[in-house]
């Protein structure tokens, strides 16, 4: 029980370590670090090495946006498996509905609340 | 010749970023957030019948309404400056930037401002996302068919 949070502190530091290395010694931009781990994630999830990581660490491997990546992957793969070819579009958005529609509600809520005074 | 002359100069002055220092920052901002989101799994875990598995769509929805709040005091951008790496690769900072961004530009309005900019940042991720997860899935489906893997 006390290891999760250890995996998911360790994993989750290590993935943003990976970021932090492209940014700085790849030199790659942070939208381009971002698109970078966002692919990479959908890439293990095709070869199935995601889920073991999450069952492993956690919020460690669902917090980072690789999980993103691994969470599209996983929904087309999973309504492919069902509905043949067309379930690679139809299942794209099923797991991680949750991540865009907060975003969206959130980032309009955030835009009511507050107002930008150079600091956001 | 001049060219590779003035390369090797510009190599040489501009200063050089502090790598071990910035990982170490990254290892631990981006360590922390994780471990809350664990924190916040096991919430829902404990009180509101998810699953290991399922407790993710709803610790993200968290993360982002927590990262909206720190967004609009101010407080995200500190921890980006701090943490770098380890503030925008957590779902936090996709989060960030699409309400930084609705934030930035709600002065243009809403439709044109807010609705307009929103994934300005956040929009490379979900196409790029998108369209990967896209190519995985038709090549493990193609490969299915063929009886080269299972599913």
């Amino acid at each position: 029980m006390i290891s999760i949070y250890i995996t998911s502190f360790i994993v989750g530091g290590l993935i943003c370590v990976i970021g932090q290395l492209l940014m700085d010694v790849a030199k790659l931009t942070p939208a381009h670090t971002l698109v970078s781990l966002v692919v990479t994630g959908s890439v293990l999830d095709g070869i199935g090495w995601y889920e073991p990581l999450i069952d492993f660490a956690g919020a460690g491997a669902t917090i980072p946006i690789t999980s993103f990546g691994n969470a599209l992957t996983h929904g087309a793969m999973a309504e492919a498996e069902k509905h043949g070819l067309v379930g690679v579009v139809t299942g794209m958005f099923e797991v991680t509905s949750s991540g865009i529609s907060a975003a969206i509600i959130f980032g309009l809520i955030g835009a009511l609340l507050f107002t930008s005074k150079g600091n956001v | 010749m001049q060219q590779e002359k003035y390369a090797q100069i510009e190599k040489e002055l501009s200063p050089k970023p502090p790598i071990l220092k910035n990982v170490m920052k990254a290892f631990l901002t981006g360590g922390l957030i994780c471990l809350v989101g664990q924190f916040i799994a096991l919430f829902y875990i404990t009180y509101f019948d998810f699953t290991e598995r399922t407790a993710s769509n709803p610790t993200v929805a968290t993360m982002i309404f927590i990262a909206m709040l720190l967004t609009g005091f101010g407080l995200y951008k500190k921890i980006s400056q701090f943490g770098g790496a380890g503030a925008a690769v957590p779902i936090t900072g996709f989060g960030n930037a699409v309400v930084s961004a609705a934030i930035e530009h709600k002065s243009e309005g809403y439709v044109l401002g807010v609705g307009g900019n929103m994934f300005k940042l956040a929009g490379s991720v979900i196409l790029f996302g998108v369209f990967s997860a896209f190519v995985v899935a038709l090549i493990k489906t193609i490969l299915v068919k063929f009886g080269v893997v299972s599913w």
